[in-house]
């Protein structure tokens, strides 16, 4: 059942196989056999879990089953939950449990689903190696002395691990796509502004993103259903018609042209990455598609503009962590200074420190202008790349990440080797663009390969058909990790 | 050496709108500490603001009363500093773009007209409030009043005195009140004025080094603190030290400023666009449906009294300071003589104000209205009661001793208060008295013309102070001849 698809779990529900209650505790108990070697998750609630699991029983005898109704999803610890312990990942907020849903939470609660549990992330979503987190680092399934990606590396391995059957995540530089490529599952960054912010805990407001994690396009395609949508809540939420975004998965791609940008494959990508790529690639011209060079001139400016623009948001956005009104404060100290000192030094770690840091300096007086300014006209020309090249062809393809997953530690000393496994992902968030990984091979080693997508504004519906249609022809997406019994 | 003055004022007025300025909680004064604070208030992670689009339409309404330029399109800025009442360790407000440039307001300081430049004025939210009372050495937070908007509104460095820092500001004050964005209320921090002061040689072009005080929140104290700050700047000249660009606080208690902070240690906001808020943007047909639900201006209603009535710009000023006010004199001059309209200008200045501000009631509270005023104000006028025996029928109408809008005569009616005119019967009285004080007229027959008063007293009195004294005094002066 742990291997079954969003589909197929709704069809047991409904042809009464299973009941929610008895899927939502097979997935505990498959938690707390196996979160202490892949440390997943940072909460566990199995009353609470339980009880949306009878609720959507009795839904779904009443009649009113919708289709993730009695399904377990777990959500990022990125995302308040009512009752639940949110904490980003950080000491800060390691005793704050939400008076509130965000809006994907509520949109799924809602849809019927059940919160499975909150999954460890880099801590405040800074990371790509789920290292940060101070809950401990999560290790991939795949190989568990190796990374699992970051920041949502806890929904991706427990996705790909088993132990939930989805799980929602959020991008503000790759965080989506870096860690489901490492962890061998699917994940969809939307356009900015396709699933309301509210209730996500900022990092940089202007690139963050929810999107859905899981093993198909299919169940993405289903997740996204449930939680795009505008929300009066968030000023950048788009009010755009509803959309059913399983409407082009059985439409064949045909005819469809596939940008390539040569920047993509460019030095510095693993040999092995480059092969499986471009195995994907062949397998889309097999499949009808067109491919088509194009040029993304801007492209190599996006990590330093990125690390400009996203530290500067953050270190406003972390501001509201004082030790005021909630979560950590210190427990001994002489005035207000040293309160503000005290609980902001030991609340945060290393990473999130020095991004404040860096924030900082780029707003200040003097250096605003040469930072700030010239990071923002950047940005534009790094999305009027993508605009021209959109020009020229439906969806661009390319490696999501430039390495297979790494091992714990081997990057964590060194920020800018951690900052540069984001370099094919960035860029996309810069353009508020949608953005997709999905598995489309392997290493030598044996760990996973990530095929990025990435659509034009508004085309998720179009990038789910994408993924699917490969999914149809391919069954990387539904390896298991070794370890992963049947 | 002489020094000129220089001030420029920043103003918070404090928007009246139901709901916070980013937020759906509400806005009302005195409620118990953080209880009307919801989670975007305090700030709770992964809330964020949304405008309120009430508060800008007042901004509009603003930015059009003043004849500034509203803009089409305005930017939010983060204002990034750490404090206690600051929840999110930011203040959303205005920096680069703000939603108003320019306009002007006209100020009165005696007779004169002075119209004064606005740089700005802008959005953005209040902080909330740090109590350090009854904390036992803590410090209590009440985010009730975090999130409010406020409109800052910023002038040129026109004022060149404290009367006219305080004109300018009664004439700001007036003005949000008039067009509803504000209600004004100074004790409630409603309106709050910083002055930005400076000293520099008469005659010089370039400005003194300023220094900013902050937190006034009555004209009084304004006014004080200014008149302070210049006596120090200029002391501190004079003693051939120089002014340090700094904030000080104005103390009520030793009337003085004091240091707050110096330059040096000025926080750097590292100000920049909010991303959590889209730009504001500002339609055509919005500002012309704001334009078209303005009401007159007081301006527009200064220059019509002038015209109308020949009013002086002081008299006017005064009766626009309130739409209430002008309303007031509208409803009572509607079709009246200039003389009449003066006259009735002086009585609502006067004695309806200071009976108003007895009765601690607003002039639409008045329990002498507007029609009853004119009949009061044109027997005066007509010469059927003297301006003293005015104020006796004035208070008579005050209490209700007589109803409707002839109530002035119904009180000179039954308490016989006419004036007498017939010369006859006072020619008589005259003649009484000068029989009756021999003496006073052999002193003013001896040039004394203090004994003359003395026997226009005497016949006023007879009187019971119904003469008209210019009629008895032409009596007495041809009797006397």
């Amino acid at each position: 059942m742990h291997h079954s698809s969003l589909k197929s779990l709704s069809d047991a529900l409904t042809a009464g196989d299973i009941s929610s209650v008895e899927l939502t505790g097979l997935f505990l108990k498959r938690i707390n056999e196996r979160n202490a070697v892949y440390n997943c998750f940072v909460s566990i609630d199995e009353e609470r879990s339980l009880a949306q699991a009878r609720e959507a029983d009795l839904a779904r005898a009443a009649g009113r089953a919708q289709a993730l109704t009695g399904i377990p999803i777990a959500q990022k610890d990125i995302f308040c939950a009512k009752g639940w312990l949110t904490t980003c990942g950080s000491k800060m907020l390691s005793n704050f449990v939400s008076p509130y849903d965000a809006h994907v939470v509520e949109r799924f609660n809602e849809a019927g689903a059940v919160t499975i549990g909150k999954t460890n992330m880099d801590e405040f979503a800074m990371g790509s190696s789920n290292e940060t987190s101070w809950y401990g680092p999560v290790r991939n399934p795949w190989n568990t002395d190796a990374v699992p990606g970051g920041s949502s590396g806890g929904s991706a391995a427990a996705v790909a691990a088993r132990l939930a059957p989805a799980a929602t995540g959020t991008d503000t530089g790759g965080s989506i796509r870096q860690p489901a490529a490492l962890t061998g599952i699917c994940g969809l960054k939307p356009t900015y502004g396709v699933c309301s912010r509210y209730g996500m805990i900022a990092f940089a407001s202007s690139l963050d993103q929810a999107g859905p994690m899981a093993r198909s396009a299919e169940d993405m395609a289903l997740m996204m259903n449930a939680m795009a949508g505008y929300d009066a809540r968030d000023s950048t939420s788009l009010d755009r018609p509803v959309e059913d975004y399983t409407r082009e998965l059985a439409t064949p791609l045909k005819g469809l042209r596939i940008g390539l940008p040569k920047e993509f494959f460019a030095d510095g990508l693993q040999p092995d990455v480059a092969k499986a790529v471009d195995e994907a690639i062949r397998q889309y011209r097999a499949l009808g598609c067109e491919v088509v060079e194009v040029t993304l001139p801007n492209m190599k400016l996006s990590v330093p503009v990125y690390y400009v623009l996203a530290p500067a948001e953050a270190s406003s956005n972390l501001a509201r962590f004082d030790g005021v009104r909630y979560g950590y404060r210190t427990s001994e100290y002489r005035g207000l200074e040293e309160m503000y000192e005290k609980t902001r030094a030991e609340g945060f770690g290393a990473e999130v420190k020095r991004r404040i840091l860096i924030g900082t300096y780029v707003l200040s007086h003097g250096y605003y202008d040469a930072y700030y300014i010239r990071a923002q006209k950047l940005r534009r020309l790094i999305a009027q790349d993508f605009i021209a090249a959109f020009d020229k062809c439906d969806v661009i393809m390319g490696p999501t990440s430039p390495s297979t997953a790494f091992r714990l530690g081997e990057k964590a000393a060194d920020p800018l080797q951690m900052y540069l496994s984001d370099i094919y992902t960035i860029a996309v968030n810069l353009a508020g663009l949608p953005g997709m990984s999905i598995p489309c091979g392997f290493d030598s080693q044996g760990l996973p390969v990530g095929l990025q997508v990435i659509g034009n504004y508004f085309r998720e519906a179009q990038m789910l058909q994408v993924a699917h249609q490969y999914q149809l022809a391919t069954d990387f997406h539904l390896r298991a990790p070794s370890d992963i019994n049947a | 050496m002489k020094w000129e003055t220089v001030i420029g004022l920043e103003v918070h007025a404090q928007l009246n709108t139901r709901s916070k300025i980013f937020s759906g909680a509400s806005t009302a004064f005195g409620a118990a500490p953080n209880t009307q604070a919801c989670a975007v208030d305090i700030a709770l992670p992964g809330t964020l603001p949304v405008m309120n689009r009430a508060a800008v339409e007042k901004a509009i309404r603003f930015g059009l009363s003043v004849g500034g330029r509203v803009a089409r399109r305005s930017i939010f800025a983060r204002k990034n500093y750490f404090y206690p009442d600051l929840p999110k360790g930011y203040q959303i407000s205005q920096y680069e773009l703000p939603v108003v440039e320019g306009g002007t307001v006209t100020i009165v300081v005696g007779e004169t007209e002075k119209t004064v430049r606005l740089t700005r004025a802008h959005l953005e939210e209040d902080a909330g409030k740090s109590l350090h009372e009854d904390f036992h050495g803590e410090t209590g937070i009440d985010l009730n009043r975090a999130g409010t908007p406020l409109l800052e509104i910023v002038s040129e460095p026109e004022m060149r005195s404290s009367a006219e820092a305080v004109a300018y500001a009664k004439a700001i004050h007036g003005l949000v009140r008039w067009i509803d964005i504000c209600d004004g209320n100074m004790q409630e921090g409603s309106f709050r004025c910083d002055a930005n002061v400076s000293v520099r040689p008469l005659g010089s072009e370039t400005l003194g080094t300023r220094c900013e005080i902050k937190n006034l929140n009555s004209f009084r104290f304004l006014e004080r603190a200014i008149d302070f700050e210049v006596r120090r700047q200029i002391e501190v000249n004079e003693d051939g030290g120089k002014v340090v660009q700094e904030t000080r606080l104005y103390d009520p208690d030793r009337d003085e400023t004091r240091p707050m902070r110096s330059k040096e240690d000025a926080h750097d906001y590292r100000y920049f666009p909010d991303p959590d808020l889209l730009p504001l943007e500002i339609s055509e047909p919005w500002m012309a449906e704001v334009q078209a639900a303005l009401p007159e201006l007081p301006q527009v209603r200064r220059e019509r009294y002038a015209s109308a009535y020949g009013l002086t710009p002081y008299d006017a000023a005064v009766l626009t300071a309130s739409r209430e006010i002008a309303d007031y004199f509208e409803a009572a001059a509607e079709g009246a003589s200039g003389a009449v309209a003066k006259t009735l200008a002086n009585w609502i200045a006067g004695p309806l104000s200071a009976q108003l501000n007895d009765a601690g009631a607003e002039i639409g509270e008045s329990r002498v209205s507007a029609r009853q005023l004119r009949r009061l104000v044109e027997r005066i006028n007509d010469g059927t009661i003297s301006n003293k025996i005015a104020r006796e029928v004035f208070d008579a109408v005050w209490t209700g001793e007589a109803q409707g809008d002839d109530a002035a005569d119904k009180v000179i009616e039954s308490r016989g208060l006419k004036q007498i005119s017939d010369s006859g019967a006072l020619e008589k009285i005259a003649d009484d008295v000068i029989a009756a004080n021999a003496q006073q007229v052999a002193d003013y027959r001896g040039g004394k013309d203090k004994a003359f008063n003395s026997l226009v007293g005497q016949v006023m009195k007879a009187t019971k102070g119904k003469a008209n004294p210019q009629q008895v005094t032409e009596i007495l002066k041809r009797r006397l001849g």
